[in-house]
């Protein structure tokens, strides 16, 4: 075997893990960078407040029944599943502290957050993918109007500030599930489930959980700009930014969450 | 009032424009032709600023455009995109009074309505097409909206991308009768990019014919026909026979 046949076998290899890394790195630099563009663009004007409105309304208004249902079915399944666990042990009477506990903690967050990532960053990034790929992003820029104002900042400031909202809708919605499974499967009596909610459900509990909220419509919102504006070209290119839009935001999503988890209750 | 010297551009290891040397004078119209894929489209995204050139200098009324305030420089141009480009979120009227709703050259909702409207007039649209979606207007349409849109703010540059492309030819004819009665009218300076022979004809006061990242051949459309360089010959005559390969 001759030399450069031999090093040929050692550097193809290390090639070929070389190159995926720094592609990775280097869309975590574009992301970042990307990052720190909307948030410097988020406190200087111009303000475009008919698009940050127009956002509000089809971020926030628009998920409403998708967060709510989600939120619905989810209390009244975790009622029942907590029923059958704590039965085990003769501790039903915990079901709805657990109920209400678990929904505005984690379930309510989480699952409000991967909804709206399902529905917001997908939809995000197939318009603002189709902007680019039809020109209209161009056209924006010659119209002295910059992208990154126009239609990322309104749409981040508009998630960051619904998805709490959301959150704590869902929260309600959730416990109600519970509630109304409670009452009418598992023979609780309303007002007694009602009062035990109330009295171990504290405000941390809820404010822990509309703070994620906020991280998670930024995250989601950040997600569907930055792979919309990416985009490659034609339907493929649009096809691929909103699938890596939803999955980039849902594993944000779920890191994130354990991360602020820790910060909030590890202590 | 525009001018490229020898810019380069390559995206990746492919070189796109590899010294590209022209120049625009005041309220002229220069047409740049040339195969798809040449670099035409990325020739007018450098002078706008969009795309950066590697190399080379392009100078605006005298200035780099790289200094000075971004928009008021864009303030100065206008442009007709290939697919009109129009934003679908928005009506007809809000596409072309873009500019004047929001930025410095922001006007009172009335006014700017009223302009968009008497732009729209002026490329052949009637009113009522002001308050419907490009989603529901032909493909000639939308490109009179794209172009009403271009001259909405009166800019001292126009540049248009293929402005024919994709249009039938009586279609075509009106919207290169519209594009020059414009640029006379307001006096504008105007590059044109486009493989259209009846749109050089229609619109050009000079040809420059852009092949393999450089300016091949430059003159006055007057002399196109009768010059001797076999790229021009050959693109205008439609030939596959010639310098300029087939298939690239």
């Amino acid at each position: 075997m001759s030399t450069s046949a031999a090093t040929g076998l050692i550097t193809r290899p290390l090639a070929a893990i070389g190159r995926p890394v720094l592609q990775g790195l280097a869309s975590v630099g574009r992301m970042v960078l990307f990052t720190l563009s909307v948030v410097s663009h988020l406190v200087r004007p111009p303000f475009y407040l008919r698009e940050f409105a127009h956002a509000i309304m089809t971020i926030g208004w628009y998920s409403l029944p998708v967060v709510g249902l989600t939120a619905l079915f989810t209390g009244g399944a975790l009622a029942l599943q907590i029923y059958d666990g704590s039965s085990r042990f003769s501790a039903e009477a915990a079901v709805p502290s657990i109920v209400a506990i678990g929904m505005a903690r984690e379930l309510g967050p989480v699952l409000g957050g991967l909804m709206v990532a399902a529905r917001v960053a997908s939809s995000i990034a197939a318009e603002i993918g189709t902007m680019k790929v039809t020109e209209q992003i161009d056209a924006l820029v010659t119209l002295s109007t910059n992208p990154i104002k126009y239609l990322a900042v309104p749409r981040v400031l508009a998630a960051t500030l619904t998805v709490p909202v959301l959150v704590a809708v869902g929260d309600s919605i959730g416990i109600m599930g519970g509630w109304l499974v409670g009452v009418n499967r598992l023979d609780f009596n309303s007002a007694a489930y009602l009062k035990n909610t109330v009295d171990f459900l504290e405000a941390a509990d809820v404010a822990s959980g509309i703070a994620k909220g906020a991280v998670f419509g930024f995250l989601v919102a950040l997600m569907g700009c930055y792979y919309g504006m990416t985009s490659g070209r034609g339907a493929q290119g649009v096809g691929k930014a909103t699938k890596l839009a939803v999955v980039a935001s849902s594993v944000l999503i779920l890191g994130a969450n354990y991360l602020l988890t820790e910060v909030f209750f590890s202590g | 009032m525009i001018e490229l010297r020898n810019v380069h551009k390559a995206f990746g290891d492919t070189p796109v424009l590899r010294g590209v040397t022209f120049v625009v004078p005041k309220g002229e119209s220069m047409v740049v032709i040339g195969g798809s894929g040449t670099g035409k489209s990325v020739t007018l995204k450098c002078i706008l600023g969009l795309v950066e050139p590697d190399s080379g200098e392009i100078l605006v009324g005298g200035q780099p455009i790289r200094r000075g305030d971004r928009d008021a420089f864009l303030a100065r141009f206008g442009m007709l995109f290939q697919g009109a480009a129009l934003f679908d979120s928005l009506t007809v009227w809000q596409n072309v009074a873009f500019r004047l709703l929001r930025g410095r050259q922001k006007r009172p909702r009335a006014e700017a309505r009223e302009i968009a409207i008497e732009k729209l007039r002026r490329v052949g649209l009637k009113a009522e097409t002001a308050d419907l979606y490009p989603a529901e207007l032909s493909g000639g349409m939308q490109k009179r909206v794209g172009l009403a849109r271009a001259i909405a703010a009166d800019p001292e540059v126009i540049f248009f991308d293929e402005p024919t492309t994709g249009l039938d030819p009586i279609m075509a004819g009106v919207i290169n009768d519209l594009i020059r009665e414009i640029v006379v009218e307001m006096g504008a300076t105007a590059i044109t990019i486009t493989h259209d022979m009846t749109s050089v004809r229609a619109i050009a006061d000079d040809v420059a014919m852009l092949h393999d990242g450089v300016i091949q051949w430059t003159g006055p459309v007057s002399e196109m026909d009768g010059c001797s360089d076999p790229y021009v010959q050959q693109f205008i005559h439609g030939r596959a026979e010639g310098p300029i390969e087939a298939v690239r």
